[in-house]
């Protein structure tokens, strides 16, 4: 039995021993970003090829855990970049002192909003959306307000705001529209709201199973079942109150040991090598300068009228407040 | 002899301080870890105070009622089953009860929304003959719904594995003095299944405490909040290490305090063992009709959802997933970390009942020794209430401050999962080992047998059964954990359930539909290995 053990703790340690040799830059993020369908296998080649360097992913269950792990490694964290916070956390992270400036040039970097913030990097965005299922809803609300006013019995799955970022997107949303009447305004909506799950998974899983015929996702849903179902059966509202907007960012951490290369790769990130990989494999919207044309799905897709965007300063002191605004309301 | 006895240390009981030790290093290193690294003290308001009383209440509401339901309903299942010896199929049911533990809890949940849901199974039928509207399960109903999908199984298992410990004496006995159904419960079946229920209603109890994303999903809103999520959160957007520590600890007290409690209710576990053949039960014939009913309705509710999860799977792109490297990958990585966890698990959990065993034996315990068993029997089942987040996220500042973050991750997480496991290996080995002690010790002190020869000649084989149960439940456990995996995940350190999570995440929940039932079959596959790993089930 011990043997067993002492075999199996080997066979385990074998799995996990890195091999390097090169000038190597870690990047901590979420583990879809670098699965194998994911784009970060080919982000890693392309870049390998101009850099020669190693590139070495480290993922992390989601992009609230990545920030976290470097919190709880501190000052002697092995990450060069951490790749994969959005802009609702993005305060949060400058604030633990943690990330430096990025110091390059962001021509390249194009966003429906103008990017001022001098630690963060976007590299691709996406805007919340409720997706439909237009076998079971035929006229889905035409407007955020519908859907808070809408008839009860027709069903919306969420995330939590406590524990998933989509969640939160929603939460923002709700206060970027309805400011200080947020509170009466979820508590109109919670009476549709079948469950709220933890994550996106539970929501999504639960959507497409056909329980609930909304779901709390992004716009781009949709393109992956065109692309990859050739479906175009779930489909996003379009609100004429705006979309709220989920950029997501890189930074570079101040304890890098090896910055010029950290900042070789912020760069690389606004161009084609890394962007071209990011809309039919992380299905967001390419937040730099791409060199192929976007699939024709995503033509297809709803564009926002209006990019909601609360400054991340205000959400960083208000995210609590807010939060138990919504328990309040929403436990009524 | 006592005083030899009493003077120097058994090597039994050095290897269960060695265990106890093990799960305490194990639990409180990291929440140590944790508070070590906080700037500050825990914000702790009134009314967050008052909101953590309004989710205590409700954690123990749900942990209550949950465990109440799935007790109940396991003591009518388990007994038709353990009457009807030659039920068809019956060798694939108990396969089956042990299953449910190998499943991620969003595979479960989908499954039993599938069954359960608005659109599910029972809604469709119920609409379908006019009875009403679509079921709307959420909120209580919905947890309560899954937590007895897990526990009644679970339950029943280990009741079955008691109940079959009855010796044939006790039934040729019933037959002379023509007992009915009623009086072989009252008399025979009753005390059995009393002296195991403190421990099986305890593990469910921490099982549904501990529950997470059952409750959120199924519980309809955040009306449905437990301490559990509140520990989540607190370590997730918030960062608050110390406050979830505090809460963390919260927890285990919880715990703890309704143990001590519910301690003063168990009774002696029953000797049982026996030299004879099996016989046949007296009221095997007469009670037919009402058995193949509960087994039905019972074997019904735990089958359906994981119909459902079959349905949803076998259409699933199997050649696709197969293709992947890294499918294969994460499968060698599951299978070797159950196999290491369920092995570590049935060691400590021999090391800890043979010291029990050890002190037990003397006539007068020395009070270290029965703080000992003491600490064992409680702290066994501590982890099952640590928080998997906080146990995590505490291991992984202790190893990253030791440099050893990397190399000693599998490790960390085999040994998590081996300790996971132990509450159940525990409870399963405990009454089958207090049973042999107290019938072969005497028998073996005058024979002179002892240690590994006795080990062979003596526990092996009367306790195979319990043995291949024990690892089997173990097995299931670490195959299907998710939690002590996900923390320390690296694009190198890739579980089945974990691979299964990143499907679901990035919209392919057909793939993770298939990566679900393979699990299942791989888990089935495991328990069988298991019972066939009998060396001396031809002595029975």
């Amino acid at each position: 039995m011990l043997r067993l053990f002492a075999l199996g703790l080997a066979a385990l340690t074998v799995l996990v021993v890195p091999a390097s040799a090169r000038d190597k830059l870690t990047i901590y993020t979420y583990d879809s970003f670098i699965s194998d369908w994911g784009p970060g296998p080919k982000i890693k080649a392309s870049f390998e090829a101009e850099c020669n360097c190693e590139l070495e992913w480290v993922a992390v269950a989601d992009a609230v855990a990545t920030l976290n792990r470097v919190r709880l490694e501190g000052s002697n964290t092995s990450a060069d970049i951490l790749l994969g916070i959005d802009t609702s956390l993005a305060a949060e992270a400058s604030a633990t002192g943690l990330f430096e400036d990025h110091g390059i040039d962001t021509q390249n970097v194009s966003l429906p909003v103008t990017w001022t913030d001098k630690t963060f990097v976007p590299y691709d965005y996406g805007h919340f959306a409720i997706i439909y299922d237009s076998e079971q809803i035929e006229t889905p609300p035409a407007s955020l307000q519908a859907l808070v006013n809408g008839d009860p019995d027709q069903k919306i799955v969420i995330q939590d705001p406590r524990t998933s970022s989509p969640g939160l997107g929603l939460l923002l949303w709700m206060k970027a529209v309805y400011g200080n009447k947020a509170g009466e305004a979820w508590t109109r909506l919670s009476k549709r709201v079948l469950t709220v799950t933890p994550g996106w998974s539970e929501a999504y899983g639960m959507f497409t199973k056909g329980e609930a015929p909304m779901v709390l996702s992004y716009t781009t849903s949709p393109a992956y079942h065109m692309v990859a179902e050739n479906t175009d059966r779930y489909r996003a509202a379009a609100f004429p109150e705006g979309h709220y907007m989920q950029i997501e960012v890189a930074g570079m951490l101040k304890s890098s040991r090896n910055k010029p290369l950290a900042r070789q790769f912020l760069t690389f990130m606004t161009g084609p090598g890394f962007q071209n990989h990011i809309p039919t494999n992380n299905w967001m919207w390419p937040a730099g300068k791409i060199s192929e044309p976007l699939p024709d799905a995503f033509d297809k897709l709803v564009k926002p009228a209006k990019s909601l965007l609360l400054p991340a300063e205000e959400v960083r002191a208000n995210r609590k407040a807010w939060i138990d605004e919504w328990l309040k309301a929403t436990t009524k | 002899m006592l005083a030899t006895r009493s003077a120097g240390f058994n090597p039994a009981i050095i290897a269960a301080a060695v265990a106890l030790g093990l799960i305490i290093l194990a639990v409180a290193t990291p929440m140590l870890a944790l508070v070590a690294i906080a700037p500050s003290m825990p914000s702790l308001g009134a009314d967050y105070l008052a909101f953590v009383w309004a989710i205590t209440k409700f954690t123990l509401l749900q942990a209550g009622l949950s465990t109440l339901l799935s007790v109940a309903a396991a003591i009518p299942l388990a007994r038709a089953l353990a009457r009807q010896a030659s039920f068809p199929g019956r060798s694939i049911i108990l396969r089956l009860l042990a299953l449910p533990l190998a499943l991620p809890a969003l595979v479960v949940v989908l499954g039993i929304i599938e069954v359960w849901g608005r659109q599910g199974w029972v809604s469709t039928l119920v609409q379908g003959i006019g009875l009403g509207g679509p079921l709307n399960i959420y909120g209580l109903t919905g947890i309560l719904i899954a937590h007895v999908f897990f526990n009644m199984a679970l339950s029943a298992r280990l009741m079955i594995a008691s109940l079959e410990q009855i010796p044939p004496e006790n039934w040729r006995l019933a037959a002379q003095l023509s007992f009915t159904s009623r009086h072989v419960f009252r008399h025979i079946e009753w005390p059995v299944i009393r002296s195991v229920l403190p421990g099986i209603a305890s593990l469910v109890f921490m099982l549904c405490i501990a529950s997470f994303a059952i409750v959120l999903v199924l519980g309809g809103g955040p009306k449905a909040t437990t301490l559990e999520v509140a520990i989540y959160q607190s370590l997730r957007f918030d960062f608050d290490p110390p406050r979830a520590v505090l809460l963390a600890l919260l927890q285990i007290l919880l715990c703890a305090g309704l143990f001590v409690l519910g301690g003063r209710m168990a009774t002696d576990i029953a000797v049982m063992s026996s030299v004879g053949k099996p016989a046949r039960r007296p009221d095997q014939s007469a009670s037919r009709f009402t058995d193949v009913l509960t087994i039905v309705a019972g074997l019904g509710f735990i089958a359906l959802p994981m119909l459902a999860i079959v349905v949803s799977g076998v259409t699933a792109p199997f050649a696709a997933i197969v293709s992947q490297a890294v499918f294969w990958r994460a499968l060698a990585t599951s299978l070797i970390l159950a196999l290491t966890a369920a092995s570590l698990a049935l060691a400590m959990a021999w090391s800890m009942l043979a010291a029990q065993r050890t002190i037990m034996r003397r006539r007068t315990p020395s009070r270290t020794a029965s703080a000992l068993v003491s600490g064992l029997q409680a702290s066994g089942s501590l982890i099952l209430v640590a928080p998997p987040i906080v146990i995590g996220a505490g291991w992984f500042v202790t190893l990253h401050t030791a440099g050893l973050a990397g190399s000693a991750a599998p490790a960390i997480v085999a040994i998590v999962n081996a300790l996971m496991a132990l509450p159940f290996v525990l409870r399963i080995l405990r009454p089958a080992v207090v049973g042999q002690a107290q019938v072969h010790d005497r028998l073996c002190a005058s024979l002179g047998i002892s240690g590994w020869q006795r080990w062979r000649l003596i526990d092996l084989p009367v306790l195979a059964r319990s043995l291949a149960l024990a690892f089997a439940f173990a097995a299931a456990l670490s195959i299907g954990d998710l939690g002590a995996a996900a923390l320390f995940g690296s694009a190198d350190f890739v579980t089945l359930p974990l691979l299964l999570l990143q499907k679901m995440g990035s919209y392919r929940s057909f793939e993770a539909a298939g990566i679900a039932l393979l699990l299942a079959g791989f888990c089935l596959g495991l328990i069988w290995l298991a019972e066939q790993l009998k060396p001396g089930a031809q002595a029975q």
